[in-house]
């Protein structure tokens, strides 16, 4: 008997916002995973298992906060699984849920990620200082900005490209009711003359800092079978990781991140990455990372991913759409951002993706990163169920 | 597409745990790690290359930093990239997650390792942060004094007195073996909460633990005698103290039931009980009578390296197995306030497998 | 070995926690001296009040107003309170059933001594005299002898002025211990040398070093000194003010690969104009009176470095 394939029958997130002032932490992840049923057209004791993912947990200043969620995931006498791997946490979190179907463990998983950032300060919690190590210099932006620059000069990009991205992602997310940043008058002028923060990074660059959640329901064939909407299957699914600091560590193009690409492409039977998927929703905190994860996941020849940015290819209407949900840069609850990427992968594929669907979407990549460019998350969902 | 396993498919092959540290010497995460790596590495001759997944368990909160695990990830050696996961909780559930890797068929090994350094803060007021953020825990009530007032509602009951307790931290310290270092004193010792005393608290220490996993066709070849695991569960209870009932573990007895522990009597059970007030919570939870065999490690009791700690109970159960003292054992690891979260694996030496009729 | 140098280490933070309506109705209720519980799907009265419910995990939202006298369903005698707790002189922890409730609330009892605490003492609430919306605002318990049996009584949970959010102080103290190869770097930068640590196996040097080779996992213990000069290989233009900084801004955050060394360090440039700054540059540490890293680096007035000799190392 073959192993279980695996579906995503429902989908929900927050409406993502800088502080949710309306609700608890619990009353957070609530409107994530209720959606998420409803999308499934399931209830609370359909669910066999709950698999949570976050990033650090002083972000909340909660320790282990899956023991204080139990109540309000309906998880009380089932497992429930917390998974932590930095910033690709959303995304390991979607495939632990996943493995579970697979091999047969559990029936029907809800997969949940969250962040609550507004209950503290993340720069303060990514930022704890630790005796006889020399304090961060720079802020967030400035570990990233550095390696966009060897970017820059590795690849030869015209400077503009960080902009281009930036004002894609950001009039995406005016499509998509969810997104944190609703920025209506956005320009490319506009993002061009934003302050340089972190030269070469620019404000308009960065992603926002954001309280939100999102959850999905994952099943196999017979939830499948019976669910009210088109499914996405799950083609493919792997995790890499690498150490921190290392000699010859790249940062640009990290090969944890195409091992990963690589054993989700050998999986999915994909051989020409650009040709046979057909929309990408990337990991993108800073605008620069569009043009290097291209490269690094195989859509473009090392040095030219900048280029498909440039053509317009990553655009709504291009013929490799990136981010059309809007991406990091519109939307950032740290612990969640990696799960919203595999979500809107499988919302595209779907048919579900609402102002922002990409006509005719059958397979779509859901990618996520975390801690210094070291921890990869990836999967492939499409329209039809998997062969074999 | 690879055949479906099933529960009984995976074998513990190795583990090894560090010597327990009572205070930090300098050791770090990854200097704690990777000589338990390298051991168990040895011992079944399954090279780093070879191992086709890595989970680990620990906590920031315990390190004090964010993204702690990074640090240790130092001594694993990943490079090139591996295929890796890490649960911020006690290693017993990177096991589970390790074990359901394996069962999916993508892989065929697995490591799983996990290590706490408590003596870096003062675990009994961290853990309070697992508490309810708006109603409880800002009133810092610590581990102790949520474990004393489970204690007493077990006393009330009639289930334990304090002569019963006192008899559990007797034997949890004199019982512990090998790996475990020399045993530590076993005073009755002054009340800390009331009606637990220091004898009844777990020595707080640093240390780490590794363990092997393979499949079945890998597992004869990596070990003597390999520890099946003939079934894992786990399983969660509502976080509010004043909602449960503190003298049972419901979740305790679903788990084991689930894992398969109830179709057979085991001889021995590693149950992962800081406190011997929890050990008659978990025994009375699992019908186990007095002839079965608890906790001949130690347990909790004579070595607590946090986040570790379960993870150790699932390993020192493997290794009675591994060294023929046992033919079926528990092994229990648990997390949150009072019992909240319960883990139960079954290990057996033996395992009877229902063979699959479309097997090739 | 001398004892590793130990330093303290204070993770402190006030957490900001918005409520949604039953939190909010409880915590304000507090302030108010009314104690409110919450209905559950089978009917039973929860206080503390839950969002969801703990068997179905249904939507809890039906307030009852609890009283403020109840007994004590379990205890533990606390004679050495530690930092936060409710009391500061010795209490007994209590799980307490107010009088109209169905479950039990963790409180802190203050009651002369262990011997005058049993489960089903009676009780009642010894209110804060400030009070902010907050769990706190119940100072403690004190034995009470009174008749059970209120009934819980339905509430709106509508207060004038309704507590928006609750800050939560965490204040958590650690003791860091520097590892035997930070340890030994510390050691050399007191004397302004910068040493790293070569890897046994691949023999590439780690500056600074941590004490293990993450390519190869093993040791590493071998000590090299490196520099003290080096190459700038990236570097960004920092113009936002980073918290608990002091430096002005636009400054320089680059990557400096320490000749000898195999991998860059982080550090500041300085003593160049910021957007004079270049990949390549060559540049040396500068040490102040009693810093334990060097304060920035400087241009050590050689040619740049061609690409070529440090593009390994970006």
């Amino acid at each position: 008997m073959p192993h279980e394939p695996v579906a995503v029958v429902g989908v929900g997130q927050t409406r993502h916002a800088a502080a949710r002032r309306d609700v608890s932490i619990a009353g957070l992840v609530r409107e994530a995973a209720l959606r998420a049923l409803a999308d499934a057209g399931l209830g609370w004791a359909d669910i066999d298992a709950v698999v949570i993912g976050k990033a650090p947990d002083f972000f909340e200043g909660v320790m282990m906060p899956e023991l204080y969620l139990a109540d309000a995931l309906g998880a009380v006498g089932k497992p429930m699984l917390r998974v932590h791997t930095a910033g690709s946490v959303g995304g390991s979190t979607a495939l632990v849920a996943a493995q579970l179907v697979k091999a047969r463990v559990h029936t029907t998983v809800l997969a949940l990620a969250f962040e609550k950032q507004s209950e503290s300060n993340a720069m303060w919690g990514l930022s704890l200082p630790v005796p006889f190590q020399q304090p961060l210099l720079a802020g967030a932006g400035g570990f990233f900005a550095p390696h966009i620059r060897a970017y820059m000069r590795r690849s030869g990009a015209p400077e503009t490209i960080g902009s281009l991205v930036a004002h894609k992602d950001r009039r995406n997310a005016l499509r998509n009711p969810y997104a944190h940043l609703h920025e209506h008058g956005i320009t490319l002028e506009k993002v061009q003359a934003s302050p340089m923060l972190w030269d070469p990074v620019r404000y308009s660059e960065t992603c926002p800092s954001s309280d939100g959640a999102c959850a999905m329901v994952l099943t196999g064939r017979a939830g499948a079978a019976r669910s009210p909407t088109p499914p996405a299957w799950v083609h493919g699914g792997a995790m890499r990781s690498e150490p921190t600091l290392f000699p010859g560590k790249d940062f640009v193009s990290p090969r944890a991140g195409k091992e990963c690409a690589a054993d989700v492409y050998r999986q999915a039977g994909i051989t020409d990455p650009r040709r046979q998927i057909d929309v990408l929703e990337l990991y993108v905190p800073f605008s620069w990372y569009e043009p290097m994860w291209l490269e690094n996941l195989g859509f473009a020849a090392e040095g030219r991913g900048w280029r498909l940015t440039e053509a317009g290819v990553t655009g709504m209407d291009g013929d490799l759409p990136v981010n059309p949900s809007g991406g990091v840069l519109s939307t950032n609850p740290i612990g969640a951002s990696g799960m919203i990427r595999f979500a809107e992968a499988a919302l595209q594929v779907r048919g579900r993706a609402g102002e922002h669907q990409i006509d005719g979407a059958r397979r779509a990549l859901g990618h996520a990163y975390g801690g210094g460019s070291q921890f990869f998350a990836m999967w492939l969902v499409g329209t039809d169920p998997p062969a074999g | 597409m690879t055949r479906r396993r099933h529960a009984g498919d995976v074998a513990i092959v190795a583990f090894a745990r560090s010597e327990d540290r009572p205070y930090d010497e300098g050791i770090t995460e990854a200097e704690m790690v990777m000589p338990l790596l390298r051991e168990v590495r040895e011992r079944t001759g399954l090279s780093a290359a070879d191992t086709d997944f890595t989970c680990s368990g620990s906590s920031d909160y315990l390190a004090g930093r964010a993204f702690s695990f990074t640090m240790a990830l130092d001594g694993v050696g990943a490079w090139p990239p591996i295929s890796e996961s890490h649960v911020e909780t006690d290693g017993a559930w990177a096991l589970y997650e390790a074990w359901v890797k394996i069962l999916t068929g993508e892989a065929d090994t697995a490591l799983v390792y996990a290590y706490g350094k408590p003596s870096a803060g003062e675990v009994r007021d961290i853990l309070s942060r697992q508490l309810d953020p708006y109603c409880t825990a800002p009133l810092w009530p610590d581990r102790v004094a949520l474990a004393a007032l489970q204690a007493r509602a077990l006393i009330d009951a009639g289930h334990t007195d304090e002569d019963g307790l006192a008899a559990i931290a007797a034997r949890g310290r004199a019982g512990r073996t090998g790996t475990a270092g020399p045993p530590g004193p076993s005073p009755r010792g002054e009340y800390v909460v009331r009606p637990l005393r220091t004898g009844d608290c777990p020595a707080v220490r640093d240390g780490a633990a590794a363990v092997l996993l393979a499949a079945r066709h890998r597992a004869p070849d990596l070990c003597e005698r390999p520890a099946w695991i003939r079934g894992m569960d786990h399983r969660i209870e509502a976080h509010g103290l004043g909602v449960r009932d503190l003298t049972d573990s419901p979740s305790t007895r679903l788990a084991a039931r689930r894992a398969g522990a109830f179709e057979r009597p085991v001889d021995t059970a590693e149950l992962h009980a800081p406190f011997t007030s929890q050990e008659v919570v978990l025994r009375r939870a699992l019908g186990l009578g007095p002839e079965v065999r608890i906790n001949p490690s130690g347990g909790a009791l004579a070595a607590d390296p946090v986040m570790a700690t379960g993870l150790v109970r699932i390993g020192e159960a493997a290794d009675r197995i591994h060294r023929g003292e046992s033919r079926r054992a528990l092994a229990h690891a648990t997390s949150g306030p009072c019992l909240q979260q319960n883990l139960v694996a079954v290990l057996e030496r033996d395992l009877e497998r229902e063979e699959e009729s479309d097997a090739p | 070995m001398p004892e590793p140098p130990r330093a303290p280490l204070r993770v402190e933070f006030p957490f900001t926690r918005s409520l949604g309506p039953v939190l909010r109705a409880f915590l304000t209720g507090l302030r108010e001296r009314t104690v409110l519980g919450v209905r559950a799907t089978d009917g039973r009265v929860l206080v503390p009040p839950v969002e969801y419910d703990p068997v179905t995990a249904d939507e809890l939202r039906e307030l009852a107003e609890v009283g403020p006298t109840g007994t004590v369903t379990t205890w533990a005698w606390n004679p050495a309170p530690r930092r936060g707790q409710p009391l500061a002189t010795p209490f007994s922890w209590v799980l307490v059933r107010l009088d109209g409730a169905d479950t039990a609330l963790l409180h802190a009892l203050d009651a002369p001594g262990p011997e005058a605490v049993r489960t089903g003492l009676r009780v009642r609430i010894r209110w804060a005299r400030d009070r902010t919306g907050a769990i706190t605002d119940i100072a403690c318990f004190e034995p009470f002898d009174s008749a059970p049996g209120r009934p819980a009584t339905a509430h709106d949970g509508v207060f004038a002025d309704p507590v928006a959010e609750i800050t939560a102080p965490a204040r958590l103290d650690y003791v860091h211990t520097a590892g035997r190869a930070q340890h030994a770097h510390l050691t050399a930068l007191a004397d302004h040398r910068i040493t790293g640590e070569r890897c046994p196996s691949c023999r590439k040097v780690y500056v600074p070093p941590r004490g293990v080779c993450p390519v190869c996992g093993v040791a590493t213990a071998e000590q090299v000194e490196v520099g003290p000069r080096g190459t700038v290989t990236t570097y960004c233009v920092v113009n936002i003010k980073a918290a608990n900084l002091d430096v002005e801004v636009p400054y320089v955050y680059a990557h400096i690969a320490l000749d000898g060394a195999d991998l860059a360090l982080h550090g500041r440039i300085d003593g160049i104009p910021y957007d004079r700054v270049r990949m390549g540059l060559r540049v040396e540490p500068v040490w102040l009176p009693g810093g334990a890293h060097p304060d920035h680096y400087r241009p050590a007035g050689e040619p740049d470095a061609p690409y070529d000799s440090y593009r390994e190392l970006l």
